[in-house]
């Protein structure tokens, strides 16, 4: 397991060396940005059962904080904007404490539904404000690296937010923290009775949750060069990262990153190849979801996880022995 | 100043009675089925562009194409309910069926922008541009014409829920789902039924949307964000709620509208949800959620 993990991560340092063209890099780098935001919206709902359909707030929020900063430090172009990144994983983990405190009041499909009103909320604001200019956006420093180089860069620094946000992720899942969140999904009254500070234990998680998304939205917006309120503060980021998340399996530690990787590297890929229409893409991605969701309504990884252990099994054990995993949930 | 705010009342409870007649597709899908269906909004929107062509190629009158959209939208919203919903596993039944219902919606808005682009169109008909004068208050043909269909529709939907057997079951099923299965209703046909006319009444709602707005294969975000502020609002899987919720909503927005600015009136739309529900959790009248399936 230790050894897999170390491949990977080798892998993920050398793949720009490996293949630096930039138009592969940009698309590993996008990859990047969704891996962390799978991985930390999977932190909160995938563990707590509690569906949040507002995080692109988080994502705005860290996006906004890297750009004004930037203008109004007058921070110059090169390295130096990439030490705003913690500042708007901060900023993005204070604003989660009011809304947390708001959303986590409510359950199930209310809870969905307040997380959609107050995203809309900070959406409109970001349209409206002066200090986020509006519709017009904000710029943020343009470094002059070449265009191999400023592909790397980017790529390494979202590669480290990346490696943080999962080594949160599995200490949270191995830790009480990470069980109470699974006692909460399983049955949040049960685990009130039981002892569990469920309010405490959410509103942590959610704020948890926030910060690496921050932090990447931060990343992003200084890879884009510009920002604009209709691409921070994304109604699609929100069903996106969902998506993802599930694709992989929800709770689980790989299926976020995988989801991630796939999809978005597949839209990309689609953006690329047919530029004319957003309307291919659209529909692709709805239907490998709705596909994934017919075969294997848990996810791909644990489906998968499943099938490997049975196969063994029957290679072992000989017929009759089935191995069934736990509903969901293992790391 | 005052017949200004008197006419941002008088529009809001026109244009409510619209919002009433999309809300309650959800809300019954809601109560019956204890899911969401996000697709919703798109699917106001596909009702829109399906009179559109039909009205614009065809040239039939808008109340006219609802002949076809209304049992076009049952049938599929029959389809999506048998395809995918149904398999869901109860466990994860409320998650999933967002995820679920948000993805069919991704797929049709793609459908929509391939078909149409994404230039905003509007339904158009003699009574949709003329206004009439009552009162002193003016009052575009369309606004009477919509919200009088959306009264006669939800009446139906009253009396369907209220005076017949399927009604009788569907409500069976909403208090109960096994025991409604013990005493022999087959809870599942009565999902599916509920499913398709939950979104079959949408497309009536689609038409008057399109009449009254301009739209393009996006508007579905805007749309379904605000339809589920008025279901929560309204206690979910309250019909009654949902329409009184509707008018209030849209009342409101059209008085904040003229008092401050359009702007901001969008913004007050959900800033009564968060504030409500951090007051009253359960919409303003919405019970204690006593539903444990």
């Amino acid at each position: 397991m230790v050894a897999a993990t170390l491949a990977v991560t080798a892998g993920f340092v050398l793949f720009p060396l490996v293949f630096s063209n930039p138009t592969t890099t940009s698309i590993a780098f996008f990859a990047l940005v969704y891996m962390v935001s799978a991985t930390a919206w999977n932190l909160f709902s995938g563990f707590s059962g509690y569906i949040a359909l507002g995080h692109a707030v988080f994502f705005g929020v860290g996006a906004y904080t890297l750009a004004v900063a930037a203008e109004k430090l007058h921070v110059a172009a090169g390295w130096l904007p990439f030490a705003l990144v913690p500042l708007a994983g901060l900023v993005a983990g204070l604003i989660a404490i009011p809304f947390g405190l708001i959303a986590l009041r409510t359950r199930r499909h209310t809870f969905v539904v307040i997380t959609i009103a107050i995203f809309f909320i900070f959406q409109l604001l970001a349209f409206n404000l002066t200090f986020t200019g509006g519709s017009s956006g904000l710029q943020t420093p343009f470094p002059l690296w070449t265009a191999v180089g400023y592909n790397q860069r980017f790529y390494y620094v979202a590669l480290a937010v990346l490696i943080v946000t999962v080594a949160v992720t599995v200490v949270v899942r191995r830790s009480r923290l990470g069980l109470q969140l699974l006692a909460i999904r399983d049955d949040e009254d049960r685990a009130l009775g039981l002892g569990v500070r469920t309010g405490r234990v959410k509103l942590f998680a959610f704020v948890l949750s926030a910060i690496p998304i921050g932090m990447i939205g931060a990343v992003y917006t200084y890879f884009l060069g510009q920002i604009f309120p209709q691409f921070a503060f994304d109604p699609l980021f929100d069903i996106t990262i969902a998506l993802m998340a599930f694709f992989g399996g929800l709770a689980t530690i790989v299926g976020p990153l995988l989801g991630a990787l796939v999809l978005e590297s597949m839209q990309q890929e689609f953006t690329l190849r047919f530029s004319a229409g957003g309307g291919t893409y659209l529909i692709a991605y709805g239907a490998v979801f709705l596909v994934v969701i017919l075969f294997m309504p848990r996810g791909v990884v644990p489906t998968l996880r499943d099938a490997l252990a049975n196969a063994r099994a029957r290679h072992v054990g000989g017929p009759g022995v089935r191995v069934q995993a736990p509903l969901r949930g293992r790391p | 100043m005052g017949s200004q705010y008197a006419q941002a009342v008088v529009d809001g409870v026109l244009t409510g009675g619209v919002y009433a007649l999309m809300a309650a597709g959800l809300t019954l899908i809601f109560g019956v089925m204890d899911i969401i269906n996000i697709a919703q909004g798109i699917l106001v929107v596909l009702s829109a562009y399906l009179s559109y062509v039909l009205s614009v190629h065809l040239g039939l009158d808008l109340f006219v194409t609802l002949v076809v959209t209304v049992p076009a939208l049952f049938v599929l919203g029959v389809a999506v309910e048998r395809l995918f919903i149904r398999r869901l596993p109860d466990r994860d039944r409320t998650a999933m069926s967002i995820l679920v219902t948000y993805a069919v919606a991704i797929v049709i808005e793609g459908i929509l922008i391939q078909v149409f682009g994404t230039t905003p169109v509007q339904l158009h008909a003699p009574y949709v541009d003329q206004s009439v004068h009552v009162f002193g208050f003016y009052l575009p043909y369309i606004y009477l014409y919509g919200f009088l269909l959306a009264v006669v529709l939800l009446g139906l939907l009253y009396a369907l829920i209220y005076m017949t057997r399927f009604g009788q079951a569907l409500r069976a099923a909403l208090q109960d789902r096994r025991a409604a299965e013990l005493i022999g209703i087959e809870v599942d046909k009565v999902r599916t039924l509920t499913f398709g006319i939950g979104v079959a009444v949408t497309a009536a709602g689609g038409m008057v949307f399109g009449a009254t707005n301009t739209f393009n294969p996006n508007s579905g975000y805007d749309l379904i964000s605000r339809l589920l502020t008025i279901i929560i609002l309204g206690g979910l899987g309250s019909i009654g709620g949902a329409m009184a919720a509707a008018v209030f909503m849209l009342v409101l927005e059209d008085v904040v509208a003229v008092a401050w600015s359009p702007i901001w009136s969008t913004l007050v739309f959900f800033a009564v949800l968060v504030i409500v529900l951090t007051v009253k959790p359960n919409g303003l009248f919405g019970h204690e959620a006593v539903r444990a399936q």
